[in-house]
């Protein structure tokens, strides 16, 4: 019939979920070349600016650390929930609302913190995010709903939302009308881990919770229905799971860790509630979990590679004044090239007529 | 009288403000029908906005501008077609792709236009009618985009339900396997389908970007590509109640300009909630009915299909 043809394989090839990732990584690099190349840019000098330079000093490999911290925390909740057929694609708007709710709380005692202020601030935080995220799970439980597009608009109404706070309730009274807070007090702020960086504390929680999701997907109970739900949800309807208890555990959890990632940015690297708290990890994060195949130590080092993307866009705008959305380009390529090279793992690729049917 | 005096006015801002929306959900709509759900509309949208304005600003033409979108629109549209047609990706995985995808590129092509404004398209005048009280002009005011969406419309309508590639379209997000064993092309229908939804997607973003705001932005559309999503399932997948819908989101939209021109002291963050909190509201108003989606909705919406399968 044709001449290329797709043949469906006997068994899904392990070794291509591993490959595929790598062939992603490959082809966007190529299309980076061309890309640049057709910008009028030295594509060498260019790609190397990009994804090499920014690393090369040991404060660019935390700053690598401190922006996968967000990404990873985001994803490993997300890739559960997708690994279930929970499309989650609320975490900006989650981690938006544990910034509000885990700074609210430093803003809320400042002057009287303790100890105990940062633990209250990430439960708080979690709970921020995990009840942002109840919203689109209850609207898919009770009413039905889409939760993709229940979440999504939730991400524009807590944009919005900060955006009110950081102009009003939150602003700095010392502020001079900037739509800022104040700068957090020590007692509320996450400790650095690594001298000379800015990589604080929030990356162990991040560690954990690759740990904590590896556990759960791989070891549990839990984890098996959500497996079996996502592959073959009518299969988890005969063996009598609770498919509705899965769609509250996978939101809810999700939200939490996006929350406690929006807190870590504010008690972190931020320092304050600002109208701007994230360049989009809630998003970039959609890609983390699928470059990651939905698996916690696969995230773990995608999350370092957008990481990248990141810290390589401000590089190159700095040393060679390429438009920061570079970026953005660069995060979607990436996925399309990944999907594209994902019909691999289950079939093959075939070249020349068909053959008679044996 | 006063009051009378302000509803012209809202009326039109209304119908421009629908306009993105229902190129769009027009667009989406016969996707849909044919089985496949593209969650890229916001990406291309995006992209047509930006391209349609780039086009427009250096040729100076209009028409112009407005074909490149719809192109370029389609295009986008193709890389989706590509994957989730040809290549069997995961269709919510690669619509959303697309979207993250068309944000940046977007971005990086109109780096050079930020700011730049222009002029907008003529607005119709007919002397009589555009000049009646009240509706003059929300009806008979508007420029030629505002008029092409809605006749659309009926157009949208009868190719569906009144031609025989309407029908086959339909079939094919039905029953894909049982269209194919009749012989029909489903991976060539839908691929038609899906580039169609990209050519109105790029029109609604270039209405925004040429002619309703009229400049571009960095992520301009601002959501309105995921409630034209929103308005098919508001419109149970029927063109008419599409447009009514629209209106509804347009008027939501001007209604919150306007409550602070009314003097109601409430922020202005808050106010600009109000699509987002609407397009929930409706979504679950519309979803709660469950055995009304699935009667509407194609059978097949969402579902991969490999001819040698």
């Amino acid at each position: 019939m044709s001449f290329i043809r797709l043949e469906p394989r006997g068994q899904a090839s392990k070794t291509m979920v591993y490959v595929t990732p790598l062939l992603a990584v490959a082809l966007t690099l190529l299309s980076g070349f061309i890309l640049f190349l057709a910008m009028g840019f030295d594509p060498l000098k260019a790609l190397y600016s990009f994804f090499v330079a920014p690393v090369t000093s040991v404060r660019g490999v935390g700053e690598l650390v401190v922006k996968a911290t967000p990404l990873v925390l985001c994803a490993v909740g997300l890739a559960i929930g997708f690994r279930a057929n929970v499309w989650n694609i609320g975490a900006e708007g989650q981690l938006t609302l544990g910034a509000i709710t885990g700074g609210g709380l430093a803003l809320a005692f400042y002057g009287e913190g303790g100890w105990w202020l940062l633990p209250m601030m990430v439960i708080g935080g979690a709970i921020g995010g995990a009840v942002w995220a109840a919203v689109p799970a209850f609207l898919r439980l009770r009413f039905n709903a889409s939760e993709i597009l229940t979440s999504l608009m939730l991400n524009y109404v807590a944009l919005l939302l900060l955006n009110y706070l950081v102009h009003g309730p939150f602003r700095d009274p010392d502020g001079f009308a900037f739509p800022e807070s104040r700068l957090f007090e020590a007692d509320a702020t996450l400790p650095i881990l690594w001298a000379g960086t800015r990589v604080h504390l929030g990356a162990l929680v991040a560690l954990l919770a690759v740990a904590g999701g590896w556990l759960l997907i791989a070891r549990t109970f839990i984890g098996f229905q959500i497996k079996v739900i996502g592959l073959t949800p009518a299969a988890a309807g005969y063996a009598g799971f609770d498919q509705k208890r899965i769609v509250w555990l996978t939101l809810l959890l999700s939200g939490a860790l996006a929350g406690i990632a929006g807190m870590g940015e504010v008690a972190g690297p931020i320092g304050q509630i600002t109208a701007s708290i994230s360049p989009g990890y809630g998003y970039t994060a959609i890609i983390v979990a699928f470059l990651g195949r939905l698996h916690p130590v696969g995230i773990l080092l995608a999350a370092l590679l957008m990481a990248l993307s990141f810290i390589g866009g401000e590089a190159a705008q700095i040393a060679m004044g390429l438009p920061k959305a570079i970026t953005g380009v660069f995060q979607g390529m990436l996925l399309f090239f990944l999907l594209a090279s994902d019909v691999l793992i289950r079939y093959r690729v075939r070249f020349g007529a068909r053959r008679a049917a044996a | 009288m006063n009051d009378l005096a302000l509803i012209g006015p809202i009326l039109a801002a209304m119908f421009a403000a629908a306009t993105p929306l229902l190129f769009a959900a027009l667009g989406e709509l016969v996707v849909e029908k044919s089985g496949v759900l593209n969650l890229g509309v916001e990406g291309m949208m995006l992209v047509g906005a930006v391209c349609g304005f780039a086009v427009t600003v250096q040729t100076g033409s209009a028409v112009t501008g407005f074909l490149v979108a719809a192109f370029a629109g389609a295009a986008t549209a193709s890389l989706f077609a590509v994957l989730t047609l040809f290549l069997l990706a995961n269709q919510v995985a690669t619509g959303l792709a697309l979207t993250l995808f068309g944000v940046g590129l977007s971005a990086l092509i109109g780096q050079g236009f930020v700011g730049i404004p222009l002029e907008g398209l003529p607005k119709l005048f007919i002397p009589g009618l555009t000049d009646m009280p009240v509706v003059g002009q929300a009806l008979f005011g508007q420029d030629i985009m505002v008029y092409l969406a809605v006749a659309a419309v009926p157009l949208v309508h009868l190719f569906l339900y009144r031609t025989r590639a309407g029908l086959v379209l339909r079939a094919v997000g039905e029953n894909h396997t049982a269209a194919h064993a009749l012989g029909y092309k489903v991976l060539r229908i839908r691929f038609f389908a899906v580039l169609f939804g990209g050519a109105m997607a790029g029109l609604g973003g270039a209405f925004l970007s040429m002619d309703y705001t009229p400049m571009w932005a960095e992520n301009m559309t601002s959501g309105r590509g995921w409630i034209a999503l929103a308005l098919v399932v508001f419109a149970t997948w029927k063109p008419v109640r599409a447009m009514l819908g629209a209106w509804l989101f347009g008027g939501v939209t001007i209604l919150q300009l306007h409550v602070q021109g009314l003097g109601i002291d409430v922020p202005s963050q808050l106010l600009s909630m109000l699509p987002y909190l609407a397009t929930v509201l409706v979504l679950v108003l519309i979803s709660r009915d469950v055995a009304r989606i699935r009667l509407n909705a194609p059978a097949c919406l969402g579902k991969l299909f490999h001819p040698d399968a």
